[in-house]
């Protein structure tokens, strides 16, 4: 066991070299993508409201005007007897 | 802040297998992730904004490893791209088994299984290169 544990520490001496330098725009990049994804989905989201009122308003309308809970007039009415 | 960019630079130069002065994939993976890390800011719950990037920069590894197939250079480039997820995010970032499990979609014994060949594959590879030089 322990000598697994020393390959393990020998491996993570071979990973231990000094860090890469990192670019000086790297952070703002992100940065400015972050951002981009945000308004991104800000947009999306506005958007997806909108339909949804949109989509709520049209319902109101359509119901108010077909009336669709009143019963229908009878089509059929009963047949005249006793003239 | 620097200190993290230039850690998970290095980790993601791990990852790609590529050099230290030349790390073009390691760049765009580390810009995906902060980026991502900066677009969930405002959503985080005490969690640490660190290793919600390194989540990010390994899973954004894990799915397009294809692409990387065989590395230009770096310390990692005999083993397999899952190898290298696996080997840099237990030895290097010190991420513990379960969670690795958990972010890889393995079990915990097929972690352990890979991280011990990788240790052998690295240990064999460092032999021969030094046995080539001696």
């Amino acid at each position: 066991m322990s000598r697994y544990e020393d390959k393990e520490a020998a491996v993570r001496r071979l990973l231990d070299t000094p860090h890469p330098p990192v670019p000086r725009d790297l952070a703002l990049r992100a940065a400015e993508r972050g951002a981009r994804r945000l308004h991104h989905a800000r947009r999306v989201r506005r958007v997806l409201w909108a339909l949804g009122a949109v989509a709520v308003l049209a319902f109101v309308v359509w119901a108010s005007m077909t009336r669709p809970w009143e019963v229908p007039p009878a089509e059929t009415t009963p047949p005249l007897e006793g003239w | 802040m620097a200190g993290a960019a230039g850690r998970l630079l290095h980790a993601a130069t791990l990852l790609t297998a590529e050099t230290r002065t030349r790390n073009p994939y390691a760049q765009a993976l580390l810009t995906a992730a902060l980026a991502h890390t900066y677009a969930v800011w405002n959503r985080l719950r005490d969690e640490d904004p660190y290793d919600l990037a390194r989540r990010d920069l390994a899973g954004r590894f894990a799915r397009g490893a294809w692409r990387h197939h065989g590395g230009q250079g770096g310390v990692l480039a005999v083993l397999t791209p899952q190898e290298r997820l696996v080997v840099v995010l237990r030895l290097y970032e010190g991420v513990a088994e379960e969670q690795v499990a958990a972010l890889l979609g393995l079990s915990e014994a097929r972690v352990r299984a890979v991280c011990a060949r990788s240790v052998a594959t690295l240990r064999a590879a460092a032999r021969g290169a030094t046995g080539a030089a001696a």
